[in-house]
């Protein structure tokens, strides 16, 4: 009560700054704060909800895919490739010189067991399916979309794709069972 | 004024409180509007038509559609099928789609051939740069409604761009998605901007047309109008030739509705979504070609993105990155040839857009997608600077009326 609106005169600082500056600011910066905090559900609502992201692993039964054959099964909405690799196709992804990948990675960092390949069957490059047993590599994958060639390793060799097919977490649990996440 | 009928009188009353029949009036009656304008002009309005009818029919088919991964698919079906005429409401808003497009892109042509973005249009120009990116996502997510194969690998294709961003790329994506794939809350979200934002595109065409309605029209000769002998009223003269043109839209755009109305589309759209199989060709709607071609050009996940949103933003720029101060290409001997050189490119590119990336079709993808940025970074600045433009003439009226016969004018805002 004391101060009227002729106190613009009591500067707080000295350089003309006054107590209107100051409520001004404060205001401004409290009603930032709660925009930003308002916005937050708003943004947040649109990312994977907890029963989501709860979506349980997928177990697999390996004992019915012979050698040279893959099967597709679905995680978290996703295709993983689970491929019985003969050995022809472990030597071509084994004999490869690292330092010729554009990602590189040895086949043994990639396959637990050589002879099973397990891969997220997605491209890196903008998420279409790679089909088996095309492109320029015997036994790997070819990417329809914008033609990315993938080698028997699952590994990104030609083609606008910039890293290597996913190997997702699986653990065997026992010879003939293997549970992917 | 006692003589004024009951129904004038109420009209004045009204308009007294809430001007609207002025403003209608003011902007589409007696607007003065060059008397030169060619049909070229004509696509504005058509735009504007087409999105109403997208509109009408979008709000009808939204009452029989179901957006859920269960059921989107066959409830498309049963509009084809069961519902009433639902057959001819979803054939006009798909090809309605693809008209939409055709529209706008001669509507931009006719911008960059006759220097319409030039001081004082650039706010013009932009409010249409932002109408064409709200077309197309607003084209995007309702392609996704059907939930067809090319629904879905369209959806996952276009929502992947994002992972490109470095860092926070995959987290966006994800976000975008509301799980780990394109699913039922990609789908749910799709719908609701599908329904959105042709709502803020009249938002923004609202905004295109205040600013065009500050200066006024651009004209084939791209000089001001120097006073009413350059000028007609809009009506009758401009909204005659509109509807004319209007009614040639429709033979065209009803053709495709019942002799081929999937003629635009594709057959894989009608098989329905499968996460598990990528159909063995993809392609967009041709409308985005151009685009998709630059996207494919790079070899580089990255670069090729940024390639392809760089074509949408260094049009934005054109109105500083255009040296020459003559707007209309009728008077610039060089920008003439180089104007039909980018036609052509973006014909070329869409080609190249609809082939898969190899060979021939990828050589040529790269050669135009350098020349279309070459065209808008390089050339536009230098011809600007080198080009000799011929001479203006020194009114619109001049070369119409030669000896200057003011008579055969219809002046109306003279006065105002
Ligand atoms: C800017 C204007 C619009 C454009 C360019 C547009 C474009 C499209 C396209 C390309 C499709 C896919 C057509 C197909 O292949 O089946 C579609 C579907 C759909 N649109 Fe729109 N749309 C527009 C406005 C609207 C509006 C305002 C609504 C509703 C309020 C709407 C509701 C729908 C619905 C329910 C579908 C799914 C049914 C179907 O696929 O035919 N659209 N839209
Ligand atoms: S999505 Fe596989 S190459 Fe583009």
């Amino acid at each position: 009560m004391a101060e009227t609106p002729a106190a613009s005169a009591d500067s707080v600082g000295g350089d003309g700054e006054t107590r209107r500056d100051f409520l001004y600011i404060a205001t401004g910066a409290v009603g930032t704060v709660g925009v930003l905090a308002a916005m937050w559900p708003l943004i947040h609502q649109m990312n994977p909800s907890k029963a989501v992201l709860a979506l349980a692993s997928t177990e697999v039964d390996l004992s019915g895919i012979e050698e040279g054959e893959s099967v597709t099964v679905v995680w978290r909405g996703k295709p993983v490739f689970v491929r019985h690799r003969t050995a022809e196709e472990i030597a071509a992804a084994v004999d490869v010189d690292l330092a010729d990948l554009p990602d590189p990675q040895a086949d043994a960092e990639r396959a637990e067991k050589p002879e099973w390949l397990i891969l997220v069957g997605i491209c890196t490059h903008l998420g279409c399916v790679p089909i088996g047993n095309q492109g320029d590599f015997a036994g790997g994958w070819f990417c329809p979309c914008h033609g990315s060639h993938y080698d028997s390793s699952g590994r990104i060799r030609i083609g606008p794709a910039p890293v290597n097919l996913e190997v997702p977490d699986y653990v065997y649990l026992d010879e003939t069972t293997v549970r992917i996440g | 004024m006692s003589n004024d009928s009951v129904g004038k009188r109420v009209v004045q009353w009204f308009d007294h409180r809430l001007p609207l029949v002025t403003f209608v009036n003011h902007s589409l009656v007696e607007y003065p509007a060059p008397r030169n304008l060619s049909y070229w002009w004509t696509f504005g309005s058509l735009a504007g038509i087409v999105l109403v009818l997208q509109i009408v029919t979008g709000i009808v088919l939204a009452m029989h559609y179901t957006p859920h991964v269960d059921m989107a698919f066959v409830s498309v079906e049963r509009i084809m099928r069961d519902v009433n005429y639902g057959w001819l409401i979803r054939y006009m808003h798909a090809n309605g789609g693809s008209a939409f497009f055709a529209v706008v892109y001669i509507h931009i042509y006719r911008g960059l051939y006759y220097g319409s973005y030039k001081d004082p249009r650039e706010v013009l120009w932009w409010m249409g740069l932002i109408i064409l990116i709200l077309m197309m996502m607003n084209a995007f997510t309702g392609y996704v409604l059907p939930w067809g194969q090319m629904s879905f690998w369209a959806a996952t294709v276009i929502t992947n761009l994002f992972s490109a961003i470095p860092l926070v790329g995959d987290s966006i994506v994800t976000w975008l998605w509301g799980g780990y794939a394109v699913g039922n809350p990609a789908l749910n979200r799709f719908y609701s901007l599908h329904y959105l934002l042709p709502f803020l595109l009249v938002a923004v065409v609202f905004l295109h047309l205040w600013a065009l309605h500050t200066f006024g029209s651009n004209n084939p000769l791209g000089i001001d109008a120097k006073g009413p002998q350059d000028q007609i009223p809009f009506h009758p003269y401009y909204t005659v030739k509109d509807l004319f043109g209007l009614g040639v839209l429709m033979i065209v755009l009803l053709a495709f509705v019942f002799f081929a109305p999937n003629f635009l589309g594709h057959p894989d759209n009608y098989i329905p979504a499968n996460p598990l199989v990528t159909p063995a060709h993809i392609v967009p709607e041709w409308y985005f070609l151009p685009f998709y071609a630059i996207l494919r050009s790079v070899p580089d996940k990255l670069l090729g993105v940024v390639l392809m949103f760089g074509s949408l933003a260094v049009p934005f720029l054109l109105p500083w990155l255009d040296t020459s101060k003559v707007r209309s290409a009728t008077f610039r001997p060089i920008y003439k040839q180089v104007f039909w050189f980018l036609v052509v490119d973006g014909i070329v590119l869409g080609w190249c857009g609809s082939q898969p990336p190899e060979g021939i079709a990828l050589i040529l993808a790269r050669i135009s997608t350098a020349y279309y940025f070459l065209h808008f970074l390089v050339l536009m600045p230098l011809i600007g600077m080198i080009e000799k433009p011929r001479p203006l003439p020194t009114s619109i009226a001049e070369p119409v009326l030669k000896g200057g016969d003011a008579a055969a004018t219809a002046p109306t805002r003279g006065r105002s």
